[in-house]
């Protein structure tokens, strides 16, 4: 098992006035290759709860397991870690500070303790990896587009060859075309490596999209854990928490109020286009065109 | 949960202390500082005694708060001390031991500097605790206002003090998820000597200024949209204007400089050696 | 006349190099024509980098056309002596929600534009509580800026805007860094905005869902206006809008789906029920 948390509470400054209870009793297992999605409003403990994957946050009282060994024994390698469980968080853009992109992405590699020309290589692997154009390699950060920005910041974190990625709400910001590119880049990336991905978003048709399982937060719990067409099917509750299910699902359960019957587990446009299409040939409707 | 600190600790409760004219405080803080290098008996501490305890009650700060703000400078505090009764010299030996001499005079200084250290602590502490930030920055703009007649940026920089503490908080913010982004890629910032150290404060550093730049352009901008020019033609939502209050609190603090440092400095009084 | 108006814009920002030598332009707005009518809820849509913020700039006069004119309120934006006038007319919210907010306290932040307007003081503390009635936050007026969610930041600013008493309202991609209850109070803080003060709105955003409502829209790409008209005409063009880089939700893309695996639907469905309607009656 990759990555287990066992009982894990975590409680912002405890014993002051500001004590807040982030994690409750979280009791998680992933297994490695996983492409997941973590789903919660703002304040459910999402982003409280990735940071404790890396061992950024210890936890108040529960273990973290990585690869078998709990992460808060004595002398537990922590930074050696970080370089397996990369995260990449909200606006990474805004952790870049080197002359030049290349350099930037190297710091990774470099705090690893790896020679120069290994950090190179593996700086000019994660860019391409991340389809950043090869002639801004020597540019200075602060000159890109948002879009080149991120892909440079993702791409720094890349070069650590992690086996867990988990990127906080990578599409933040992003126009349409911008979220499709760096999501259709880290699905191709989960498929092409054997890393777990793991995926904070607030967008429900992006994760429908792309994950093969979603945990939702709430106030600091677990609240679903899995396929998500199993997750969505609860779209009440989900929406009685302030999250919602993707369109498509609404528009299934609509249909179906109408008579219509169509397949209520689907949740992206294909899926819906399908099962629509499939429901009203049966009823014997011609498709105009068709001889 | 950075951003619940607040510059000077304010503490909000609803004293005549805090409703005052932040220009009042101000000004009578500065009286009473004063007051405090003029006395040359322990009677005129006894009259700032007074005089800080009257204010402390009407303030409705618990005492606890204000004593915290000593913690601070404790080390300074205990340094003083030892300076001033081992190197002092002056009086009667107390006591000896080895090389070290205590005198009289060395134990008087000594008490009398700490005393002097912690009533300014305390005082100052006060003010912050029943005074905004922004109020601070207002009645400071107040009180240099003439200073525009010799065509100093007054209003200019009295709005930057108040839009840096807007923004103190905010940064502080920033630098912890600057910090954790780069903890997240091996940075080491704890280990290493001086030199290592300054160097992994870079990656911390260069984000910060890019977006504590990035911000102030933004910010500049959205000052523009609404129309700010400056401090010509400017109307104040909140100005400020003297009450019965403050003609009082004036006159109190009158009162006691006035008296603490006569008596304080031309009154002979001795306890002991004090 | 038309609240906003520009005639032949063209915006060209300079390129630099190191030294800071200007060593050419980029042409952000190329040849724009734009009608804005008084009390209507306008959206200009593009992916980044189209020119729609630029052009946003151009309206309160942050940025004057390279070449071509924009009148607002038929003051032309290139007359020094109407700057501030403009500014008070077309009030500007911004994207990002603490890059904005100048106040230690929320009632402070709203009367900043006020005290620039050189309003008595008796008559700013009757707006601030208006504007901050007008878009539910009253009840924090005490509160710091730094405790509040981005959604109900972004409410402070579009209330700070409200206090200049401005006709017209430009925001400048003002969900783009809020999740999606932010984004849901900012719109419907808008939406209450124009009932009450019959202010035009113009929206700037790359979010089609937020545009269903508008009266009319623009769609930008490299500089130009590419498309113009009502959102069910907009929103029909799905292949088109994804050419410009930009998106249609589900609902408009299922039924532009079906559409052409041969069904009948109408074009440019905007809504659940409508599609829901639709197909039914195709069943």
């Amino acid at each position: 098992m990759s990555i287990k948390l066992e009982h894990v509470n975590y409680i912002y400054s405890p014993e002051t006035a500001y004590e807040q209870q982030a994690l409750s009793d979280i009791c998680l297992e992933i297994p490695q290759g996983q492409f997941i999605g973590v789903i919660g409003h703002t304040g459910s403990g999402k982003s409280t709860l990735i940071q404790h994957l890396n061992g950024l946050i210890r936890a108040t009282s529960g273990v973290v397991y990585y690869e078998g060994r709990n992460i808060y024994e004595d002398g537990y390698p922590l930074k050696e870690l970080r370089s397996q469980v990369g995260l990449v968080f909200q606006y990474p853009e805004h952790q870049l500070f080197e002359i030049s992109v290349l350099k930037d992405v190297c710091f990774g590699p470099a705090n690893q303790g790896l020679p120069e020309e290994e950090c190179v290589a593996r700086a000019r692997e994660a860019l391409e990896m991340v389809g950043f154009p090869e002639k801004y390699y020597d540019q200075s950060p602060f000159e890109l587009s948002g879009g080149q920005k991120r892909r440079a910041a993702i791409a720094g974190v890349l070069a650590m060859h992690p086996r867990v990625l988990i990127l906080d709400e990578p599409t933040a910001g992003l126009d349409p075309r911008g979220r499709d590119d760096i999501l259709n880049q880290i699905a191709r990336l989960h498929q092409q490596s054997e890393m777990t991905v793991i995926l904070v978003s607030h967008s429900m048709e992006d994760i429908a999209k792309y994950v093969e399982r979603i945990i939702v937060m709430n106030k600091s719990s677990v609240l679903y854990d899995g396929k998500p067409k199993e997750v969505f099917s609860h779209y009440q509750e989900l929406e009685a928490v302030g999250l919602a299910a993707p369109q498509v699902t609404y528009i299934m359960h609509a249909l179906k109020e109408s008579g219509i019957a169509v397949d209520l587990s689907a949740t992206t446009v294909m899926e819906a286009a399908d099962s629509i299409e499939a429901s009203l040939k049966k009823a014997g409707k011609e498709t105009v065109g068709t001889v | 949960m950075i951003r619940d600190i607040t510059i000077g600790q304010y503490y909000p409760a609803n004293s005549i202390v805090h409703r005052l004219d932040p220009r009042v405080k101000i000004m009578c803080t500065l009286f009473y500082l004063i007051s405090l290098f003029l006395f040359k008996s322990v009677l005129g501490y006894a009259i700032a005694l007074l005089f800080l305890s009257f204010c402390i009650r009407l303030s409705k700060v618990p005492f606890k708060f204000i004593v915290k703000g000593l913690k601070p400078i404790i080390m300074l505090l205990m340094i003083t001390v030892i300076f001033n009764l081992f190197l002092t010299v002056g009086g009667d030996t107390l006591i000896q031991i080895w090389k070290l001499r205590v005198t009289t005079e060395g134990l008087r200084t000594a008490v009398f500097m700490a005393v002097r250290l912690i009533f300014l602590i305390m005082g100052s502490s006060l003010m912050t605790f029943t005074t905004t930030p922004n109020a601070l920055t207002d009645g400071i703009e107040k009180l240099l206002a003439p200073l525009n007649i010799v065509k100093a940026p007054v209003h200019e920089v009295a709005m930057m003090m108040s839009i840096a503490l807007r923004f103190i908080p905010i940064l502080l913010e920033e630098t912890d998820k600057i910090m954790k982004a780069q903890i997240a890629r091996g940075a080491d910032l704890e280990s290493g000597n001086i030199i290592q150290k300054a160097k992994s404060m870079i990656p911390i550093l260069v984000p910060l200024f890019v977006s504590a730049f990035r911000r102030a352009s933004d910010l500049a901008m959205a000052m523009e949209a609404r129309c700010y020019h400056g401090g010509e033609g400017r109307t104040k939502m909140k100005p400020l204007v003297y009450r019965k209050r403050d003609a009082a609190a004036y006159a109190i603090t009158l009162v006691y400089t006035v008296t603490a440092v006569l008596v304080g400095r031309y009154v002979s009084f001795h306890i002991w050696i004090f | 006349m038309d609240i906003v108006q520009t005639r032949q814009l063209i915006f060209d920002y300079d390129k630099r190099d190191d030294e800071g030598k200007v060593i050419g332009h980029h042409r952000a707005i190329d040849r724009v024509d734009i009608d804005i009518e008084r009390g209507q809820f306008i959206a200009i849509l593009g992916h980044n980098g189209s020119g729609k913020s630029t052009l946003a700039k151009h309206i309160n006069a942050i940025l004057v056309p390279t070449e071509g004119t924009v009148w607002v309120d038929g003051k032309d934006t290139r007359d020094p002596d109407e700057l501030w006038n403009i500014r008070q007319t077309a009030g500007m919210v911004f994207q990002n929600p603490d890059n904005q907010i100048i106040g230690t306290v929320v009632e402070e932040d709203v009367g900043f534009g006020p005290e620039n307007l050189g309003v008595p003081t008796d008559e700013i503390w009757q707006r601030v509580e208006d504007s901050l009635k007008a878009v539910g936050m009253l009840e924090y007026r005490s509160h710091s800026p730094n405790k509040l969610s981005g959604g109900q930041k972004q409410r402070v600013a579009i209330a700070g805007v409200v206090a200049m008493r401005p006709k017209c309202i430009v925001l400048d991609e003002p969900t783009a860094m809020l999740d999606p209850n932010g984004r849901k109070e900012v719109l419907e803080a808008v939406e209450e905005l124009r009932k009450r003060e019959q202010v035009t709105v113009i929206l700037i955003t790359h979010y089609m869902e937020e545009v269903i409502g508008a009266d009319k829209i623009f769609v930008m790409d490299k500089g130009n206006v590419v498309m113009e008209g009502s959102p069910r005409e907009i929103f029909a063009k799905v292949d088109k809008l994804k050419e410009y880089r930009l998106d249609v939700p589900q609902v408009t893309r299922l039924a532009d789906e079906l559409e052409k695996r041969g069904f009948p639907l109408s074009r440019g469905i905007l809504s659940i029920e409508e599609l829901v309607d639709e197909i039914c009656r195709l069943n």
